[in-house]
């Protein structure tokens, strides 16, 4: 659909009863890919919302009281034990990597393809950098004797919730971040301008997948923020 | 709503193929093309044409075939339970074989027969056929999906041969007991099938995205979501419930293995087994049974909800004549859908809840009563004075209705905290979901694929045994699910492997049993009367005509027939109306295909659609 034909539809909330009563697409001008990742993204808030809910659900009924998070999460600087150290690392070099993500989208619109390389490599080195220091905090954890069955600090549940969320979640950043080198190397080559076909899907590359990828990353992201929040500040 | 009631009123008196618009021009006008035509992904190899095919209609064939041969494992199960029953002296099953058949049967039936047939199967060969589009959205990821359920099914099928055979625990899985010894299969067969589970929700995730998107974003110019045959409206829908029930599933499944793998307690209370303690504790049983639930419910629904849409579109077809409401039947799928999120607790009243939390349940579960009930009017109504074909297609869908209605009122009955505790755990129950989630939607997959059978191989089935079947079939169920309610009304509990003649139970229900057995057996044979018609008819049956049922919808109306690939030939279909317009006054013919220029029927009367 052109733009031009895009700019006579209707505005705002009057757009949803005529875009579902019209023939064709139901969402006007958006490519069928990104719609179908808003979908995958949304049946993935389900699975991260039941992961939450049940975690919630555990930790209020465990019969021994729940570890004292922002001692188990401290990290020793220079002698002195900084509760949340290495998670607000973490969390800014993720949602830091979100506005790569974001620009790079911006300039493969563009079609600026140097600039658009250099963001996509940028994130997925900042998604390396989220796992590797998540692999650090693992093996911090564990040195410490901290158990997926159970743990020095109080009830089992805490180490089995844990590692079965960032650990969900932590697969999710590293196929981000597969995904991410594999689109780098793309762009660098030029897919994307010169629609050469996909290996796997033999479909011809266009720009959109970078945002269609970078929906993902920003979900990704997002959901870090709750895991954040619920693991590490409750 | 009323005002576009009273609109719809003034346009069926007055109707809209009046003078005016006859005269114009471009009557025929339908929007322009917002897409360029989809290209389509051609095989150039014997591997891609027929084993990785990505053509929708042939992996909708792979689905079907795959699902039907696992569902007749799940069939030979239930007569090897069936005959247990009635003649427990012979020793023919020992009780632990007993309980795994109970759990694999119980499984295959739900997830692997009926969600893979009525979404892999028909979702996939009907979709893109009646929306108007070449294939699906992604056809590569669609290709992936089938493999993943074929990998699914295998992984569930070893289960079978590990050592301690598939888990007993019955189809709900539920912990403790799911993964402690004592329970068959307790430490090999229940990791695969959760394994197997976790597979099968990845694959479908990847089909569901297919259906979805190519429902939403890929009809044909002209094709408003209204216009849309209430097969889709099934299948659509149930799908999105499909996206948002397996996550709990998912997680549910992901979380047990967990517990049987590494030790860990997330459903795992401190328990002694065997005299010793376990090193579990502190988790919550119950939790795992809201994130079954919270799946199993909605899954009750996406079962049936493809089996409404099916259905409605068979009547109005077999009966030439439009669906009665058919607005009020799109609202009543996507209602149902959307309460039936709002409703899974009322399989846990007895599981010691805060009984408040059934009172909530009990409401939600039978408001949804409501659009239920408004279906079960519409198809009557669609009916009345129908020029009824009694067809096999049709007969099916009669037998639908009966059963339907039948399993629906018992669910009445369980719905409500005081009515369903005593009945908890009886064949009752057995009976109730048999008729409403299993014989209901199995004779709406008959009447389909009689229906749809010609689309496929260009061949009609066998009239006569499909009739056979039919009788046998539909006689047959009432025959065995009939006798369980009173059986459960007299207390007989379920999943016992042996029932004693004891005091607490009626000797009525033994020789219940031996009858009950004995139409299993019969029903059963009758099932590959269908098998071998089914078969059989791809060389033998009789040529089919281009149109065979002389259907509106876009699936019917193809170059080729049965389609080729890319189903449209050069041009894409245009659409100019719904797939109801059966019998209208002045049409030459009694049916108006969709995709029916409005200029070929000039004198007409049909409805604005």
């Amino acid at each position: 659909m052109s733009d031009s034909s895009l700019e006579n539809l209707p505005k705002g909330w009057k757009s949803v009863p005529s875009d579902l009563g019209s023939d064709q697409t139901a969402f006007k001008g958006v490519q069928w890919g990104k719609a179908m990742m808003w979908i995958f993204l949304l049946s993935d808030t389900f699975i991260f919302s039941c992961f939450l809910i049940s975690y919630m659900k555990g930790r209020a009924s465990t019969v021994v009281d729940w570890p004292n998070t922002s001692h188990v999460f401290s990290l020793d600087f220079m002698g002195v034990p900084v509760p949340l150290l290495l998670i607000a690392i973490m969390t800014f070099v993720l949602i830091t990597s979100s506005g790569t993500m974001a620009l790079a989208v911006k300039y493969g619109y563009e079609k600026n393809r140097k600039m658009c390389g250099h963001l996509i490599l940028a994130t997925a080195i900042g998604g390396l950098i989220f796992v590797g220091m998540q692999a650090f905090e693992w093996s911090k954890l564990i040195h410490e004797g901290v158990r997926p069955w159970s743990n020095p600090f109080g009830a089992g549940q805490f180490g089995s919730y844990f590692f079965m969320i960032t650990g969900f979640h932590g697969t999710h950043v590293s196929i981000g971040v597969i995904f991410l080198f594999i689109f780098a190397r793309k762009v660098y080559r030029g897919d994307f301008d010169t629609g050469r076909r996909g290996f796997f899907t033999t479909m011809k590359s266009d720009y959109v997948s970078i945002e269609i990828l970078g929906l993902y990353w920003h979900f990704v992201d997002l959901v870090w923020v709750f895991i954040f929040a619920f693991f590490y500040l409750w | 709503m009323s005002d576009e009631q009273d609109h719809k009123l003034e346009a069926k008196s007055d109707y809209v193929a009046d003078a005016s618009s006859v005269s114009s021009p471009d009557i025929d006008a339908v929007p322009a093309a917002e897409l360029p035509d989809q290209e389509l992904y051609h095989s150039h190899s014997w591997w891609t044409t027929y084993v990785f095919s990505q053509d929708a209609k042939y992996i909708g064939i792979q689905y079907a075939l795959t699902a039907i041969g696992t569902g007749l494992l799940g069939l030979v199960l239930s007569w090897l339970m069936r005959i247990q029953l009635a003649f427990p002296g012979l020793g023919w099953l020992e009780p632990s074989s007993y309980y795994q058949f109970v759990t694999m049967h119980g499984m295959i039936m739900v997830v692997y027969l009926l969600t893979a047939l009525f979404l892999g199967g028909f979702g996939n060969l009907l979709i893109p056929l009646m929306c108007g589009a070449r294939d699906m959205a992604f056809p590569y990821v669609n290709m992936l999906s089938y493999w993943a359920f074929v990998v699914a099914v295998l992984v569930l099928l070893a289960s079978f041969f590990v050592p301690g055979g598939p888990t007993g625990a019955g189809w709900t899985l539920y912990p403790p007991q799911a993964i402690t010894a004592g329970t068959p299969g307790y430490n090999g067969g229940i990791i695969l099938m959760l394994i197997s589970l976790i597979l099968f929700v990845a694959g479908f995730t990847m089909g569901g995205l297919n259906y979805i998107i190519t429902v939403l974003q890929l009809r044909a110019r002209g094709m408003t979501l209204m216009r849309m045959p209430l097969t889709i409206w099934g299948i659509f829908t149930a799908t999105v419930l499909a996206m948002f029930a397996f996550p709990a599933l998912l997680v549910g499944c992901l979380m047990m293995t967990l517990d049987s793998l590494l030790g860990t307690s997330f459903f795992m209370p401190a328990m002694v087994s065997l005299g010793e303690k376990l090193t579990h504790e502190g988790g919550s049983p119950i939790l795992f049974q809201h994130l079954f639930w919270f799946f199993g419910h909605p899954e009750v629904y996406i079962v049936a909800l493809p089996a409404f849409g099916i259905v409605s579109d068979l009547l109005s077809v077999h009966s030439r004549k439009t669906i009665f409401g058919y607005r009020m039947m799109v609202w009543a799928i996507v209602g149902i859908g959307a309460l039936s999120f709002f409703v899974w607790a009322h399989h846990m009243y007895v599981s010691g809840m805060n009984p408040w939390f059934g009172f909530f349940f009990a409401t939600t579960t039978l408001i949804i009563a409501v659009p239920t009930a408004i279906k079960v009017y519409n198809w009557i109504l669609t009916l009345w004075r129908g020029n009824i074909q009694l067809s096999l297609p049709m007969l099916f869908s009669l037998g639908f209705i009966v059963t339907f209605l039948n399993g629906g009122l018992t669910g009445l009955f369980l719905g409500n905290v005081t009515v369903d505790v005593p009945l908890s755990d009886t064949y009752f129950v057995v009976a109730h979901f048999h008729m409403v989630m299993g014989i209901a939607p199995i004779l709406v997959i008959f009447g389909a694929i009689y229906h749809w059978y010609p689309l496929i191989t260009g061949r009609m089935m066998d009239e006569t045994l499909g009739k056979i079947h039919f009788w046998i079939t539909f006689l047959g169920s009432y025959a065995i699910y009939f006798p369980m309610h009173y059986q459960g009304f007299v207390g007989v509990p379920r999943r016992y492997f042996e029932i004693y003649d004891s005091p607490y139970i009626d000797t009525s229900t033994l020789l219940l049993n031996k009858f009950i057995t004995i139409a299993v057996l019969i029903v059963g044979a009758a099932q590959l009367l269908f098998l071998y018609n089914l078969f059989a008819s791809a060389r033998l049956g009789k040529k089919s005509e281009k149109n065979p049922w002389k259907a509106n919808s876009l699936e019917w109306q193809t170059p080729q027939m049965p389609p080729e690939h890319g189903n449209w030939g050069k041009e894409l279909p245009k659409v100019y109306r719904w797939p109801y317009d059966f019998s209208v006054p002045g049409a030459k013919e009694d049916y108006i295909p969709q995709n029916q220029p409005p200029s070929e029927i000039i004198g007409a009367k049909v409805e604005k659609t």
